[in-house]
């Protein structure tokens, strides 16, 4: 996992999309400026207070109380700057972030405590945590929340947007090349708001297409007896009151569709890999993996985890 | 000489009738305004030692990756209380501590206009703590951070009585703040000694006459919002609910409606504490007095405009936000030139470097960083993103540490003689300088980085993700140097009212009016005021044949 997250680290001053490297201008235009004016407060402050020191000899200095023109300089120079920069940053939002009209959303991303769900408009595809879009395309995204609010930020792939309950708000995003991009809900949402992590794959039009096809399709059905007796516990116990297998009677929409679990690459919204290790330990104690989660503890026996996790993991 | 009678209450004063050596009880009872000042110093200690324990659990969980130190559940009540704890039960009394104990002797008073109104002031803010306080015996403390954010204060989301506490704590403590300044406004309106002017108003006094109609007019939105929030958690009403029809966001414009002139609140005083100290330690006079005083009413005018820029990630359009961008970054001109008053003050002085001097020049760099990042948020694409991470972290505490902390810190190594008595040992004390400034330093400049890096804020633990770990642990060692030399400080000070030498009346060759008094001044303030022509009346008073009445026209104009 480590070897994974280290080709994963993503900065903002690492841009992978139009909207981030606009950003990134204006990032080193401020940086510019702010050093300047910061270079010269230190430089100023460290000249007066050397050359100005207390010496022995030192009688009452000359009491000056002010003056016009310096005060008059002091204000003007910073309100020119501000005005420069106010329309570079005016110019960088329109950009970024022009009205949406009535274009409709590529992808509709509910923040929920703590997993996000994706659904795709015009399919029946609903899945959580990791986010496929396809590269080259200007994509608008719709934000929702399902109960507090969440965030959305993939720092290389431009700025955040709430998602706030009874608000849609919406961003664009145009990623330049394919590959894995991490991001994390950034407003605070309660207990596991460190776990909820975003994993944006973004693909060719070509292997994006191919996704679409196959997580339109319904659930493989299980092959092997051990996947049967999952899918069978599954079904029966509670499971499938809160999660969604399409193709089967599970249609529960509290927790994460589930469908094409075990396509993924994490589980708990980035808080682990997916093996069937891991699944193990969940299922046994989901308190214990992720406190305060809205999973509850079933009491299962180590063989009734077993068969769930191998049903699971082959929900490709 | 030629002095002036000072004006006495017509009433008596109940505590001047009594003896005024009555141990606990008298400070209980006390009505004076320098006693109380003290309390309220002595609870802002309190209170950041527990605020400053309080992050420092946090720190040793965040030290390395994945760390299991503290439950989340435990994680998130130590950073709501933190953040609570520091702004509204260190930064307010401890400003209100040196506003009490010195508003009055620096306007020739002998107490603030309601003396039983000041008493009521301060235990209103002491039980408030108590009861914020007592949330944690009581089923848990508030846990959906410091500005509490809606739906997540609600019942269904935070069922703990924390969030309970936070409101009824925040309340009194809150009707405690505005009586406090209603107390002020009247004081510094009407109880001056009949020679000064406004225009002969010591700068921390005039600053405190702006931030005390600056917190009556945001103080009442937060009252608001909280009864508010209090009626939808026990009355099950929807004021913040989206589902029963209310609104998420409305908790956020209330907020930071108070929210944002809080951030002003605890800085204009300070403010006010810097333009006395500069001064004293360069041998000049402020470098534009009125301008320093027109800056700050315009800060407190534009503070009113600004409250968006907390949330301008939540949607509201271009429109909006462009608007709240140009007034944020408006207000950033008055906050920032001040620097370059405080230095042209210095220009040409002779610099004495007391320690209460040293804060003054570390905060004149630290405050311009904090400013700077602050100006960031302003150009609305960068907040989108840098908001909510630890570049926000690291920006507000080099405001409220490199600017508020520094400045009470430079009130306190300036004042403390007069208060107490009692010198400081200067030695230590210069450690502890240079110790805080180092942890300070080593704590937040990394957090710039890890925001830009991409970590979230208010995470109680993070993966492991190159650089985060290693960034994050040099932030842990740097807040326990902080933390360190803290403990140094308080030593400092218990050493010093215990042994410390008897101080001078006037050990820095001060200018106002505080300085004439003995140390600690007598219980009743002044018998006679020295004649206040300038605002430096006791420099005058000293340098008859330089005084600053007699050159009216020396502004350079």
């Amino acid at each position: 996992m480590h070897e994974t997250l280290g080709l994963l680290l993503s900065s903002i001053f690492d841009p992978s999309s139009p909207q981030a490297r606009k950003i990134v201008g204006l990032d080193y235009g401020f940086i510019a400026a702010a050093s300047l004016v910061l270079l010269l407060v230190v430089g100023l402050t460290l000249f007066i207070t050397i050359r100005y020191r207390f010496k022995k000899d030192d009688t009452e200095p000359n009491q000056i109380t002010g003056n016009r023109r310096l005060e008059i300089l002091m204000v003007g120079i910073p309100l020119l700057l501000v005005i420069g920069f106010f329309f570079w940053s005016l110019n960088t939002m329109s950009a970024i972030l022009p009205e949406h009209g009535n274009h409709k959303p590529d992808v509709i991303i509910t923040g929920h405590q703590w997993w996000w769900q994706a659904t795709y408009p015009g399919t029946s595809i609903n899945t959580a945590n990791e986010i496929h879009l396809p590269v080259g395309k200007k994509i608008l995204m719709q934000l929702e929340a399902a109960d507090v609010i969440h965030d959305w930020w993939v720092p290389s792939l431009g700025g955040k947007m709430d998602m706030i309950p009874g608000m849609h708000n919406f961003l664009w995003v145009t990623i330049d090349k394919p590959g894995i991009y991490e991001g994390a809900c950034s407003e605070f949402c309660g207990q596991q708001h460190a776990w909820m992590r975003i994993r944006v794959i973004a693909q060719t039009p070509a292997d994006y297409k191919k996704w679409l096809r196959e997580h339109e399709l319904n659930a493989t059905k299980p092959t092997d007896t051990l996947a049967k007796l999952g899918a069978a516990l599954f079904m029966n116990a509670s499971c499938s009151e809160c999660h969604s297998i399409r193709g089967t009677n599970a249609n529960g929409m509290q927790g994460p569709d589930l469908t094409h679990f075990g396509s993924r690459q994490t589980m708990l919204a980035g808080m682990m890999d997916n093996t069937t290790k891991n699944i193990d330990k969940w299922l046994t104690d989901p308190q214990k993996v992720k406190p305060g989660a809205h999973m509850p503890r079933f009491i299962f026996g180590a063989d009734s985890v077993h068969a769930l996790a191998a049903y699971l993991k082959q929900l490709k | 000489m030629e002095t002036i009678q000072v004006p006495e209450p017509e009433e008596s004063i109940p505590s001047l009738s009594v003896s005024d050596n009555q141990g606990l009880l008298q400070w209980i009872s006390s009505v004076d305004h320098k006693q109380i000042g003290i309390m309220y110093l002595w609870l802002s200690v309190l209170f950041l030692l527990i605020g400053g324990g309080e992050i420092l659990l946090i720190r040793i969980q965040l030290a390395v990756p994945n760390n299991h130190f503290l439950d989340p559940e435990m994680y998130n009540q130590l950073f709501t209380m933190h953040g609570t704890t520091m702004i509204f039960f260190v930064a307010m009394p401890a400003i209100f501590g040196f506003s009490t104990y010195f508003v009055p002797l620096m306007i020739g008073a002998n107490d603030m206009a309601f003396p039983r109104l000041n008493a009521f002031s301060f235990w209103c803010t002491f039980f408030g703590g108590l009861l914020l306080y007592f949330s944690f015996l009581a089923g848990g403390a508030p846990d959906a951070g410091w500005f509490n954010y809606a739906p997540l204060n609600q019942y269904n989301y935070s069922s703990s009585p924390g969030i309970d506490y936070y409101c009824a704590g925040l309340l009194f403590a809150g009707v405690g703040t505005v009586s406090a300044s209603a107390n002020f406004v009247v004081t510094i309106l009407k109880y001056r000694i009949k020679s000064m002017g406004l225009k002969q108003m010591p700068l921390f006094v005039w600053m405190l006459l702006i931030n005390s109609f600056l917190i009556l007019a945001a103080f009442p939105s937060l009252n608001a919002a909280l009864v508010m929030l209090l009626f939808d958690r026990q009355m099950h009403a929807h004021f913040f609910s989206a589902q029963g029809g209310g609104s998420a966001i409305l908790w956020q414009h209330l907020f930071w409606l108070f929210g944002h002139p809080e951030v002003y609140i605890v800085i204009l005083p300070v403010f006010g504490i810097f333009s006395e100290v500069f001064p004293v330690y360069s041998r000049k006079p402020i470098f534009g007095y009125a301008f320093i005083i027109g800056s700050g009413i315009a800060i407190a005018l534009l503070a009113f405009g600004v409250w968006v820029h907390h949330m301008f990630a939540t949607g509201l359009g271009n429109t909006v936000n462009s608007f709240f961008a140009a007034s944020s970054m408006l207000i950033g001109i008055p906050t920032g030139v001040k620097i370059f008053n405080w230095l042209a003050t210095m220009h040409g002085g002779s610099i004495r470097f007391r320690v209460s001097m040293m804060f003054a020049i570390a905060f004149l760099i630290e405050f311009t960083i904090g400013g700077l990042t602050g100006i960031s948020f302003t150009l609305v694409p960068i907040d989108w993103q840098l908001t909510d991470t630890y570049y926000v972290v690291a920006h507000l505490h080099f405001v409220f540490i490199g600017g508020t902390l520094f400045g009470l810190f430079s009130g306190l190594f300036y004042w403390f003689p007069k208060m107490s008595g009692r010198d400081l040992d200067e030695k230590l004390s210069r450690w502890f300088f240079w110790l805080f400034v180092t942890g300070f330093n080593l704590t937040f400049l990394v957090q710039h980085a890890l925001g830009a890096m991409g970590m979230p804020r208010r995470v109680y633990t993070y993966p492991d993700v190159p650089g985060w770990g290693v960034l994050n642990l040099i932030s842990t060692s740097g807040g326990f140097v902080m933390g360190i030399s803290t403990v140094l400080l308080l030593s400092i000070i218990l050493k010093a009212l215990r042994t410390g030498a008897q101080a001078e009346g006037d050990p820095w060759d001060a200018n106002t009016l505080e300085w004439t008094t003995s140390s600690p001044p007598a219980l009743q303030n002044f018998d006679q005021v020295i004649p206040v022509k300038s605002t430096r009346p006791f420099r005058d008073y000293k340098r008859p044949d330089d005084a600053d009445w007699k050159e009216r026209d020396s502004h350079g104009k």
